[in-house]
């Protein structure tokens, strides 16, 4: 009996998938050449997988701004924010996202992953509800775990059932926290927001968006789902990523509530991690001052959502259910076959997203594309021609 | 509120489908073990259980649910309480 032993399932299900030459295991970066192309395995490669909305990962603003704080800070803080860990920046930074949310506090976390936890294991606490979307991240799922509060799921933007379970807590919705994401990560698609936010004034619950993919892509300001169908005021807290629209890496959460300033004092994952290190602060801050002023990019990321999107339909695949920056291809295929077409895709130069059961909604395999303002009209059209050879090869094996 | 044996019965109903045909189900049947469910499908089972019997299982009792019993215990607890 080994500790590994648990593993081996894992290990053999990695084995099978590696009978390809390639597989989602083991991409390698070998050269990134811009926020679009890569070399990989040796071949340029345009990048559609990458969660890159604004394509700001090699703005010289931002890069400038990075450089100028690694040479004058540092490498990292080496410690936590409750400890050395809490420089100017971070204060400054913090500020930044209290004025853009338009909110009197916020607290930035090392990672969006971490962002959740903290978070959603203290606000919630032993007798407190959390009432989640069935389609949210692992991260909200590992929060849940970590803390103290009762965890219940809805189907998926039902904004029915998430009533329904309202109305059988009875008084305990009132110690309830909905929890919901703008844009989810698998299909691309929205929360019913405004719904939810109406169900959640009439039971006096709460509500927490998780903002992670719709950042600096939703609403005339780039806030989020929220900002877009005009229901910030009824949201309580707000999660998000650095390492989407804003092009590095880290989290934080906003909220229209003074009193989260005192849950910085109570979560574990924020205390006992060390802070980002000031070139991360440094080009976050000025990638989100690019998003703030950053309706063009917007406008230009929708653009090619709805080119990807268009031809994709126009090819006849089946999609997630709304254009958005992220863009699924659902298939019916199993997942050794959809490994395979994966492959080709690769093979032609284009990287997307491989997700397999049962990380997926419907139990369904999906190509997933994620789009970028980065992305110009011809490597839109590459990512699509290659898509319709895809489609060739399926229809000659068919 | 629906007795034991209610609960029981109609749970096997309801487990049947995500069962493979022909296999026989009783209250010592292990979800994981004997049927095999995966993570999702025991979510999925979850939810045609929460609309029957009209409660809200929360995933903080899953993993003390091992077999059909120990998950017909959880709903009569769940529907007492809601009464």
């Amino acid at each position: 009996m080994s500790l590994f032993d648990k593993f081996k399932p894992l290990a053999e299900r990695r084995a099978a998938l590696c009978k390809f030459d390639a597989n989602p295991f083991n991409v390698v970066i070998e050269r990134i050449l811009s926020p679009t192309e890569a070399i990989i395995d040796g071949r340029h490669t345009i990048l559609a997988g990458t969660n890159n909305y604004l394509g700001l990962t090699f703005d010289p603003r931002c890069i400038e701004a990075a450089q100028t704080a690694l040479r004058e800070e540092g490498t990292g803080t080496t410690g936590s924010r409750m400890a050395n860990g809490t420089y100017a920046a971070h204060l400054a930074l913090e500020q930044e996202f209290s004025d853009f949310f338009d909110c009197p506090s916020a607290i930035l976390f090392s990672t969006g992953y971490m962002a959740n936890l903290g978070i959603l294991s203290t606000i919630a606490g032993d007798d407190d509800i959390i009432l989640l979307d069935a389609d949210c991240h692992a991260s909200i799922y590992d929060a849940c775990r970590m803390g103290s509060a009762e965890v219940i799921r809805f189907r998926h933007n039902d904004a029915g059932d998430l009533e329904k379970r309202l109305r059988r807590l009875g008084k305990r919705a009132t110690n309830t926290l909905i929890v919901v994401e703008g844009i989810y990560s698998m299909l691309g698609d929205c929360a019913p927001l405004k719904e939810i936010a109406a169900i959640k004034q009439r039971y006096s619950s709460w509500l927490l968006v998780d903002e992670a993919h719709s950042l600096g892509v939703l609403g005339r300001k780039g806030r989020g789902l929220a900002e877009a169908v005009g229901v910030e005021d009824q949201v309580d807290f707000v999660v998000g990523t650095f390492s989407k629209s804003l092009g590095s890496i880290g989290g934080f959460c906003v909220s229209r509530w003074p009193e989260l300033e005192q849950v910085r004092y109570a979560m574990r994952p924020y205390i006992f991690s060390a802070s980002s290190s000031p070139s991360l602060i440094a080009s976050t801050c000025c990638a989100l001052k690019i998003l703030r002023d950053g309706g063009e990019l917007r406008s230009r990321l929708w653009e090619n959502v709805h080119r990807l999107y268009e031809g994709l339909q126009t090819l006849g695949m089946t999609l997630g259910p709304e254009p958005s920056p992220v863009v699924a291809v659902i298939l019916e295929e199993s997942s050794e076959q959809a490994l395979a077409l994966w492959n080709r895709l690769l093979h032609s130069g284009i990287y997307v997203n491989l997700m397999l059961p049962p990380a997926t909604p419907g139990g369904h395999c999906l190509l997933r594309c994620s789009i970028s303002a980065a992305h110009t009209d011809r490597q839109i059209d590459a990512i699509l021609e290659a898509f319709a050879k895809l489609e060739i090869s399926l229809l000659r094996e068919g | 509120m629906p007795s034991a044996q209610d609960i029981l019965t109609d749970l096997c109903r309801l487990i049947e489908p995500f069962a493979e045909p022909g296999r026989e189900l009783n209250e010592g049947t292990e979800l994981v073990t004997d049927l095999k469910l995966d993570s999702v499908k025991v979510m999925n089972l979850m939810l045609q259980i929460e609309d029957h019997f009209d409660i809200s299982v929360p995933l903080n009792v899953l993993p003390d649910i091992r077999t059909i019993k120990d998950l017909a215990a959880q709903i009569e607890a769940l529907t007492r309480a809601a009464e």
